[in-house]
């Protein structure tokens, strides 16, 4: 029987916050490099910190690449965090490699004339409903630390936007999958919110 | 709307932090994890936690409090003091820091600064320079051409703590940093920082404007009105505060309630109104 909930370990970047985050809502994530032990999991979050190109080489590394497709293709639920939002695109243009390629579009760089990265609190206007964006009010505050967002061909997916420079999208939501460009364990109350609401989600059935 | 971020800074010494707390009604006021607790509830935007501890032995109990923090605070936080090689910048970050901060060691060795940005990411590396006015004339260059002071330089930067010129100019080191991959600047200033009299905004404002990364000033916080200037006339992206907010002279919600009175966008937290 596989793990309840996993965080996809692949050496891009410190996964401590995310695994307290989980853990002061109530969840007890395991930390997981094996292929395996990501495809028999009942919910996954990846996270990812750095740069795009080099978190898709540790994932390529770590065999890892074709697990996340599988648990994303098998529609089971699903948190991307910062790079774990890029890297469900086609392309990035950081390094300009290809990426995982769920959903069509590519990853670009924040317009010049701006402090990069885009670093501190800005709003999200959430534009879509989905049950991990729920109960959190209508333009809050997340803590964002990027250089590059993800411009998704498919507006329908985006589920809210953030202003800097560019309305760019700060968080996708397709069926059983939410991603977001923010760091939810670093944005305080209204950041556990959306792990309270994943945990809650990934044991729905 | 990007907002400005207010920041207090925890001086921490063998793993205690320095300059009481004592107003505050904490079960352990000298402890940098409650005190990092408090102040992400009481609305701070981020933390950051100075290792002042002078020997090396210690390192290890600042690991471990860097673990502690990061178990209890759901907001960004930085540590730095006495980081010199990439394995310290790794285990600080192993232990939950989501950036560091290198200051002497960044000045001794750049590459440092270029090594730990391509492997962890610009986002987490701060340069932090301490910048001291330039009084009479130019001392013999003693630093690399690009970074030299010059007839025009108007701050030095200074290493150890404040204790060594270096010979470099605070707003040239500045873009160098930003270009060997800081993603962030912590810029403090020598002659305004204790007195209380308020940033010093020149100086702010000439690295804000140097460089396209964000900048945090820091040095001489006294009032709300000080946090505003650096901010609006200094140009920064964040002002970083010790003592307003430790001797309880104001709370970060007073704090944000005055900004955002001002026009300065900050994130609204409890007890912030508008």
């Amino acid at each position: 029987m596989g793990k309840e909930l996993v965080i996809v370990d692949y050496q891009a970047g410190n996964l401590r916050s995310v695994v307290r985050a989980l853990e002061a809502v109530g969840a007890h994530p395991s930390i997981t490099s094996d292929p395996d032990e990501v495809r028999q999991a009942r919910a996954v979050v990846l996270p990812g910190q750095g740069a795009c190109d080099s978190a898709m080489v540790a994932l390529e590394a770590s065999q890892l690449t074709s697990a996340v497709k599988q648990v994303i293709q098998s529609g089971r639920p699903f948190l991307g965090v910062c790079l774990g939002l890029q890297l469900l695109l086609d392309f990035t243009e950081e390094g300009n490699v290809p990426c995982l390629g769920i959903f069509p579009g590519r990853v670009r760089r924040l317009p010049p004339g701006l402090k990069v990265p885009h670093m501190g609190w800005n709003q999200v206007h959430v534009v879509k409903d989905h049950p991990v964006l729920r109960d959190i009010p209508q333009d809050s505050y997340f803590y964002f630390v990027h250089s590059y967002y993800a411009d998704p061909e498919d507006s329908s997916l985006v589920a809210g936007t953030t202003s800097y420079g560019v309305s760019f999208c700060a968080a996708v939501a397709h069926d059983r999958l939410v991603a977001t460009q923010f760091h939810p364990e670093k944005s305080g109350p209204a950041g556990l919110q959306i792990y309270r609401n994943f945990v809650a989600y990934a044991k729905e059935d | 709307m990007l907002t400005r971020r207010i920041i207090p800074c925890l001086d921490v010494d063998r793993g205690r932090v320095v300059k009481g707390v004592s107003f505050l009604n904490l079960r352990d006021a000298g402890d940098p994890a409650v005190l990092a607790a408090f102040y992400d509830r009481e609305g701070a935007d981020e933390l950051v936690l100075l290792d002042i501890t002078a020997s090396a032995e210690a390192r290890d109990i600042m690991v471990e409090v860097v673990r502690r923090v990061a178990d209890q605070v759901f907001i960004p936080f930085t540590v730095g003091g006495g980081l010199r090689a990439p394995e310290d910048v790794r285990r600080m970050l192993e232990a939950g820091a989501d950036k560091i901060s290198l200051n002497t060691s960044a000045i001794e060795d750049p590459q440092l600064v270029e090594r730990s940005a391509r492997r962890f990411g610009n986002q987490c590396i701060v340069v932090a320079i301490d910048a001291k006015a330039v009084t009479s004339g130019v001392r013999p260059a003693s630093a690399e051409g690009t970074v030299a002071l010059d007839q025009a330089s108007r701050w030095e930067v200074y290493s150890h703590g404040g204790r060594r010129p270096t010979g470099m100019d605070a707003v040239k080191w500045a873009r160098r940093a930003t270009e060997l991959g800081a993603g962030e600047v912590l810029l403090t200033s020598m002659n305004a920082d204790g007195h209380q009299e308020g940033y010093d905004l020149a100086l702010t404002r000439a690295v804000a404007q140097a460089v396209s990364v964000p900048v945090i000033a820091s040095g001489g916080a006294g009032t709300l009105e000080h946090l505003r200037q650096a901010l609006v006339e200094g140009e920064a992206d964040a002002a970083l505060a010790a003592s307003i907010f430790h001797y309880g002279t104001y709370s970060i919600a007073q704090a944000k309630t005055y900004l955002a009175r001002h026009g300065v966008p900050v994130r609204p937290t409890a007890g912030v109104s508008v």
